[in-house]
């Protein structure tokens, strides 16, 4: 439902067959692992059996004198990064930490992390001589807690680890010793003394969540091939080739321009495939075997040696007056990073409030090393967990003063010019928009009936962002569009980008071929991650196909014989004087003899997105003697700015819905007392079937984005951001039971219904 | 990707497998759908240096049912067994464990021997064996011998086949009349899953439905075997057919079992669950026996 | 190491040889081997179905299977699922209902489809998810995949009638 006039548009709001979908229905795509090339070998890796360690010698002789072994390398054969801080794209990177996680140094951080790898002529001799690399190690005591990890007396990780004080936290609190809190940070708004002091309800509650997985279906994927003269092709599925690339080059030390990567098919990443693991260590074994190498990670090492995303402990605090109007918020966030600094808490820090004009609040966020995976990004990383928090308080307020859940939320809604507790005051969003949309929908209408039944709903917040993008249009001379851009394809951008030209243009979607280019075919692309595909890439073809116009304009005025000026492009037309008129196939089919090839070219860099917002409502229904919850009906409703494609928005938002249901109900990691992982499976990591979830009803709210030409809102990660809130409060509504803890799996939900029951203050 | 290096056959009759079994002595397995058993050669939990393909062995793919009562070969697919209308009427309980492992495409392949034979404590179709009475039909070099499906697991991972020993087929005794089955099991998700805790269940009932003559019961999951509970199949003897009955053998059944806390569920769950899943089952099969029909939806 | 078998089998209506170890499994002997590379790894333990084919008229995950047991069985893979250059109303079905995302799991599931199909014509929606709940996809929250099997079912009703 849009919310204002909205153009005719002749391709937007279609929904025409993705371009890529033929190969894709068939068998015939090529993704990471299908690559086959002449000589290529394979590649096994050796990962620590142990939590955290001292490496004292690896002895890789045996493995080196196995038949058939042509390489093996460890963290030896990769240079030395000193202190050296990159930018790498989504902010910057301690080198030395990026390059112990890809090979173990001194030291293992987690279960699985990576020690060595080696290359034979077969999979079955890789692995074989994996195993007759001989490592002593001597183990440490490991910590997986985040709160038990910020204690004085918990085992180190990371030596050179120091707090970072940032955002308003103060500097001099810093202690200049080694630390599992690798950063601290401080966001406030207002004086939240004063704010509580004027709230008559206020109320406070504690939350852990679990460790998580993006649990993307195909497993990480590396082929390297290092050329005679030098040069690396590397073949891979990954959501940025160019920063594979970069940090490729970085942590090897070679020139980025020898490095080409061709990205492949991708088969899901959700922001779990952006850091590289696999990339150099493919590159060493070709350089050293002088053959192509191809290197996969099995399903054990994809949950235990890639980037999950935090498990958390946040403190909350919301106060309202009796009317229901928030005074203050304030939160304490800890969540863990991993092996290695880097988890979204800050992010968690802007978004916890993110929902809400609130004129008083403080924040506080700690990044905490464990001896877990380093932490990567999980669609919309770090909100998810502080939505949880502050949207199931949001709830239990609501109860207490007896307002409708929708009702609160139009009520205290951020809007166009609501300050963050970050500090960004926001532009035009739609939080109210799709809190009214949930309120006037047929779900939300309609009586819930049955016992031990609840309806719950919640909100979300993700940022998006800009970044950069360069996309280049080859005009065919039969009217068609050659558009070659750099952003890997994971949920149908392929088409939507496609759609976009045609829009501009004045031309059908299937008159335009898109392809995604390598690093040698296309200039700088930043990830396809955070949102930014449809938004910043749009932005850049939306340019290319202006230029492409301005081109075919100067073209029709020589053909005309007349000014510039006097010759406009309308409707797919070019129009000029004298009646003069030619369509865009025609002039393209005059292409070469007017002046030669019309290329356009387009590059956006750093458009801010001006924010995503999305609105959950829930049914569930719980066994109150097994405390196993059901999804009876979801509906979720999401400002998309514009639907370039409304199926591919709406898939978008049913995707991250059910990973936000199997985050709330099912999914954790599960460590025994060594502090190793034991379900490392899609057995015992749960995510849900098909059989676990019902249709999922989608409504798309469009405020447009003034910062796009067509509107466009990042759609892809608020989507997971208010699923575990709104089952907690529907199994509230349901077995009048709160939960605080993720996930809120069988067990945790039936614990919380006998303690109640035998508090005798429950209605099981 | 298997690491370790085995060799395969795959014979056509009983004597050439066994001969293979001796002839290995504990170094070969036999192989039947090879959903357990690939995965366990992968993971490194076994280590065969010979596999022997057992699906072409007419003895072990028997499914003959009549009044004497069910031949179920070893190696006979799950998918065979509820597709076929007589055994999912008068053996639900059987055709109940064989509907939910794993998801469409391992039953297309997984056997209710090589269930058993795997001995996991947790498995979905073993119960059900127990439950109807079912008996385990062992060839050797030396013969033939009989063993209650009850007695064939002695532990996680064992069972009393000796090294040159293959399972080859369950009997099954005749229903009686006015009787009903049932196998249930809780999992976290619907489908997928590996029991937290699973009952089977067989009653057979008085004429009026009132009152229950015999019951068999077994768990799984909740016990280093699965396990029959002669206890509360006593609880249910003779007794009215009333939720004081089933409480009553619900109860019986926790005290029996001695389950673990694994990543799959606390003891303490799973001594929970048992009495709910117990009562649950038995309300099941006690419907069936009647003609009823049952609310059960599978993983609900 | 066990000597390598010739193995015949029939894929997608042709008879095939390959030369395979024992311990190669089915989905490693049709992607590594025969480059049928349209079926899919996921977990290599029968947990997420991206690894389906069907063989002998039932669908499997071909990772616990091994290659030598494909001897005289009759495989159908996602590359003969179209019939030659033509699609057929499950392709068809999630292509126009955008039942894919990144499409790793689509293969697997488009084969579980046609064995559903084959089955049951005119499978309910809750028939339809319990028989694909051994197919696991984290993309699209699987309702677009159950609606394409909706109208593909029904595509092949009018079809037929």
């Amino acid at each position: 439902m849009s919310t204002i006039e909205k153009p005719a548009y002749k391709v937007i709001g279609t929904r025409p067959v993705r371009h890529d979908g033929a190969d894709k229905v068939t068998g015939v795509a090529k993704y990471g692992a299908d690559v086959s090339l002449t000589g290529l070998i394979q590649a096994a890796m050796l990962r620590s059996p142990h939590a955290h360690a001292l490496i004292k010698s690896i002895d890789t002789s045996a493995a080196e004198t196995l038949p058939g072994v042509r390489a093996v390398v460890t963290s030896a054969d990769m240079p030395e990064q000193g202190d050296r801080f990159v930018d790498l794209g989504e902010g910057g990177t301690i080198m030395s930490h990026l390059s112990s996680n890809v090979l173990a140094r001194e030291k293992v951080l987690y279960k699985g992390h990576a020690v060595a790898a080696v290359a034979a002529d077969s999979i079955h001799i890789a692995r074989e001589a994996v195993q007759l690399i001989k490592v002593q190690y001597e183990p440490l005591p490991p910590v997986l807690d985040v709160r038990e990890a910020m204690r004085d007396e918990a085992p180190v990780l990371n030596d050179d680890v120091r707090t970072q004080m940032l955002g308003a936290a103060d500097p001099d609190e810093a202690e200049d010793q080694p630390t599992n809190v690798a950063k601290k940070f401080l966001f406030e708004k207002g004086d939240v003394e004063q704010g509580f002091a004027e709230a008559h309800v206020v109320v406070e509650r504690e939350f852990t969540t679990a460790t998580v997985h993006q649990g993307y279906i195909e497993p990480h994927n590396a082929t390297a091939q290092w050329h005679a003269d030098g040069k690396v092709t590397i073949w891979t599925s990954t959501q940025g080739a160019f920063t594979v690339r970069q940090q490729t080059a970085e942590l090897l030390m070679i020139p980025a321009s020898d490095v080409k990567v061709i990205p492949m098919e991708i088969g899901g990443g959700f922001g779990g495939k952006i850091a590289v693991y696999l990339q150099p260590v493919a590159t060493l074994l070709s350089r050293k075997s002088g053959r192509p190498v191809k290197l996969i990670m099995d399903r054990a090492a994809v949950f235990e040696a890639t980037g999950p995303t935090p498990g958390t402990y946040i403190r909350a605090k919301i106060g309202v007056t009796k009317d229901g109007k928030i005074t203050a918020g304030e939160a304490y966030l800890a969540y863990e990073a991993g092996a290695y600094p880097g988890s979204p808490v800050s992010c968690g820090c802007m978004c916890i409030f993110g929902c809400y004009d609130i004129p008083h609040a403080r924040v506080e966020g700690y990044d905490v090393c464990v001896n877990k995976p380093r932490t990567s990004a999980y669609r919309a990383p770090g909100s998810t967990n502080a939505a949880f928090a502050a949207e199931t308080i949001v709830d239990e307020i609501c109860c207490q003063l007896n307002i409708d859940a929708a009702e609160f939320r139009l009520k205290n809604a951020a809007q166009e010019g609501t300050r963050r507790v970050d500090g960004p005051v926001y532009s035009r969003i739609g939080m109210v928009e799709t809190v009214a949309a949930i309120q006037a929908s047929d779900h939300y209408q309609s009586p819930l009936e049955g016992s031990h039944r609840g309806r719950g709903i919640a909100s979300g917040f993700w940022f998006n962002v800009g970044l950069k993008s360069a996309v280049t249009a080859m005009v065919n001379a039969d009217g068609t569009v050659s558009l070659v851009e750099g952003s890997t394809d994971i949920g149908g951008t392929r088409t939507s980008l496609a759609m976009q030209l045609a829009e501009t243009l004045g031309i059908n979607a299937e008159q335009v071929k898109p392809t995604v280019a390598d690093t040698d075919g296309i200039g700088w692309n930043d990830v396809t991650g955070g949102s930014r595909v449809t938004f910043a890439t749009g932005i850049a073809v939306v340019e290319a196909a202006k230029d492409i116009q301005r081109q075919l304009l100067q073209r029709a005025a020589t053909l005309w014989n007349c000014d510039r000026e006097s010759v406009r492009y309308e409707d797919g037309k070019i129009a000029g004087p004298d009646q003069n008129v030619i369509t865009f196939a025609e002039m393209a089919g005059k292409m070469l003899q007017t002046g030669g090839a019309i290329v356009g070219q387009g590059v956006c860099s750093d458009v801010a997105q001006s924010g995503a917002f999305g609105t959950h409502c829930v049914d569930v229904e719980v066994d109150p003697e097994t405390g196993k919850v059901q999804i009876l009906r979801y509906t979720i409703a999401q400002d998309a700015g514009t639907a370039i494609h409304p199926s591919y928005v709406e898939g978008q938002m049913q995707g991250g819905v059910v990973q936000g249901i199997g985050w709330a109900l099912n999914e954790e990691y599960w460590y025994d007392d060594q502090g190793e992982m034991r379900n490392s499976t899609f057995l015992d990591y749960r995510i849900p079937t098909c059989y676990d979830v019902p249709m999922i009803e989608t409504i798309i709210v469009e405020v447009p984005d003034p910062n796009h030409p067509y509107g466009v809102r990042g759609v892809g990660e608020v989507p997971i951001c208010p699923p575990p809130a709104a089952i907690a409060n529907a199994i509230y509504q349901a077995i009048g039971v709160r939960m605080q803890h993720l996930p809120m799996s069988p067990p945790h939900v039936m614990a919380e219904i006998l303690r109640l029951s035998s508090a005798g203050n429950g209605r099981a | 990707m298997i690491l370790r290096d085995f060799d395969y056959v795959a014979p056509t009759g009983l004597e050439e497998a066994v001969e293979f079994l001796a002839k290995h002595n504990g170094r070969a397995r036999p192989l039947s759908g090879g959903t357990d058993l690939i995965d366990h050669v992968q993971t490194g939990r076994l280590e065969p240096d010979l596999i022997i393909d057992v699906k072409k062995i007419a003895e072990l793919n028997v499914l003959e049912i009549g009044d004497s009562g069910l031949r179920l070969g070893a190696a006979v697919p799950c998918y065979e067994i509820y597709n076929h209308q007589e055994i999912s009427t008068r053996y639900a309980a059987l055709a109940d464990s064989c509907r939910i492992i794993g998801g469409i495409q391992i039953q297309s392949r997984a056997s209710v021997g090589g269930n058993i034979c795997n001995s996991g404590p947790a498995a979905d179709t073993t119960p059900s064996v127990i439950a109807l009475g079912g008996v385990c039909v062992i060839s050797g070099p030396n013969g033939t011998r009989e063993v209650p499906s009850e007695e064939f697991c002695t532990g996680p991972g064992r069972n009393v086949l000796q090294p040159s020993e293959l399972l080859v087929e369950f009997r099954f005794p005749p229903r009686p009349a006015n009787s009903g089955s049932h196998y249930r099991r809780f999992i976290p998700r619907n489908e997928m899953d590996i029991a937290v805790v699973g009952v089977g269940a067989a009653v057979e009932l008085a004429e009026d439905g009132e009152r229950i003559l015999s019951a068999r019961l077994a768990l799984g999951a909740v016990a280093p075997t699965p396990l029959r509970v002669p206890a509360a199949e006593e609880a249910l003897a003779g007794q009215p057919t009333n939720d004081e009955t089933l409480a009553n053998a619900a109860k019986a059944a926790q005290q029996a079992i001695s389950p673990i806390t694994d990543m799959r569920g606390t003891a303490e769950y799973r001594i929970h669950l048992t009495e709910v899943l117990t009562r649950r089952v038995l309300q099941a099969a006690i419907a069936r026996a009647r003609g009823d029909s049952t609310d059960y939806k599978p993983g609900h | 190491m066990a000597k390598k078998r010739i193995v015949t089998t029939k894929i997608n209506g042709e008879e095939v040889s390959f030369l395979c170890e024992p311990r190669q499994t089915l989905l490693e002997v049709l992607r590594d081997t025969l480059d049928m590379t349209g079926t899919k790894e996921g977990c290599s333990n029968g947990n997420c179905g991206a690894c389906t084919v069907i063989m002998n008229g039932r669908p499997i995950d071909s990772c616990l299977v091994l290659g030598v047991e494909a001897e005289g069985a009759n495989l159908r893979t996602i590359e003969g699922v179209a019939h030659g250059a033509q699609m057929d109303e499950v392709q068809q079905a999630f292509l126009e209902g955008a039942a894919l995302q990144c499409g790793i799991c689509t293969p697997g599931f488009i084969v579980q489809a046609e064995a559903l199909l084959e089955e049951n014509p005119d499978p309910s929606e809750e028939e339809i998810r319990f028989y694909l709940a051994g197919n696991l996809c984290r993309c699209t929250g699987y309702d677009k995949i159950v609606r394409a099997v909706q109208a593909a079912a029904a595509a092949r009703q009018t079809a037929e009638a």
